[in-house]
């Protein structure tokens, strides 16, 4: 089942990835009284949506879920233009480098990794599809069942949000239940359920490199649809790669990079540029001429 | 390749003005406004 890689950490040190995301969590979260008081933040803010994966019931949310948004909106059976335009924006200017350098949950797996246990590269039989089911919660459980299904009592859930997001749980959850003793009394089945999913999630990503962002994050899926033309790319020189393998051996996503640098998988989180010993790759935003050798260089204007 | 891009900045952009205008940043402000028990596991 499992094969080790040797571990790749390097004590002591952020990299610019990490201070972004770090800086990015703290922005998207910077209500810091909410952390105080248990109240979250009430303010205009919260009627823009956030490009993250951030529960907008996290005490120190300044903006709105997208998911979470986008469930409400189709929940009250209205087409979803202005959730699905801003998710629109924010995916063909970075495509999935939200995913890699911007996402809170994405850098809690990112520093749950970090932790020195033996790492799991997991089959190709098992890992290709299953990066198809974040398509699949996407579709059914963000899209088709706000849109068309109602509990017994009419009301329409955010079945993401309710069954599965951990980032809810680990943001919005567990702060609750901390700060807000009258919440605790009301946790059951469904808190038990979404701490379990959680807690699987968080152990997942010990030994698999982001796990929830490859196999169930449905704002991944989305953004993967813009990953080939985002203004955001990696961008791989044919010319200085030799194939050392380097980049491959270090994506968290494990992304083929010479293969596929546009890769819908890939997060552009930057590691395969840092580590590339003949500076072939780079992450940055296009200006519609082709780096040399690239597979569509022939193809743009 | 920049005309993808372009495109789908214009239809972003168009998505969200249709969206103001039909006031559906409402609904959003209004459900982000409330702690939202569904999603924090109380349901």
């Amino acid at each position: 089942m499992s094969r080790m890689h040797r571990h790749r950490v390097k004590p002591g040190r952020f990299s610019r990835q990490t201070v972004v995301q770090l800086l990015s969590a703290a922005f998207f979260n910077g209500y810091a009284a909410g952390f105080q008081n248990g109240k979250i933040f009430t303010g205009g803010g919260k009627a823009l949506c956030v490009p993250v994966l951030n529960c907008y019931s996290c005490p120190g949310a300044l903006g709105a879920c997208p998911i979470g948004a986008l469930q409400t909106v189709l929940g009250r059976h209205r087409f979803p233009f202005y959730v699905l335009g801003s998710l629109m924006l924010f995916g063909v200017v970075l495509g999935r480098a939200v995913c890699g350098l911007l996402c809170p949950f994405g850098l809690v797996q990112d520093l749950l990794h970090k932790i020195p246990v033996p790492k799991w590269n997991v089959p190709k039989k098992i890992d290709k599809p299953a990066r198809w089911l974040k398509y699949l919660v996407f579709v059914v459980l963000v899209v088709l069942l706000p849109a068309f299904a109602a509990e017994e009592s009419g009301v329409i859930p955010p079945y993401f949000c309710q069954y599965l997001c951990p980032a809810g749980t680990l943001g919005g959850g567990i702060p609750h239940m901390i700060l807000t003793p009258a919440l605790r009394g009301l946790a059951g089945v469904l808190f038990q359920w979404k701490a379990l999913v959680l807690a699987a999630v968080l152990l997942a990503a010990l030994f698999i490199h982001r796990p929830f962002c490859r196999y169930l994050c449905p704002l991944g899926a989305f953004y993967a649809l813009f990953n080939r033309f985002s203004f955001f790319q990696l961008r791989l020189d044919r010319e200085k790669c030799t194939g050392c393998g380097a980049c491959t051996h270090v994506c968290p996503m494990a992304v083929e990079v010479p293969r596929e640098p546009d890769s819908p998988e890939c997060i552009r989180c930057g590691r395969c540029a840092a580590v590339c010993p003949e500076g072939a790759l780079s992450c940055g935003f296009a200006r519609g001429v082709p780096a040399a050798n690239t597979p569509d260089a022939e193809k743009q204007p | 390749m920049m005309w993808a891009r372009c495109a789908c900045l214009a239809g972003a952009a168009a998505m969200i003005a249709v969206g103001i205008v039909r006031q559906e940043y409402v609904l959003v402000l209004q459900k982000a406004v409330r702690i939202c028990l569904e999603c924090i596991g109380i349901g």
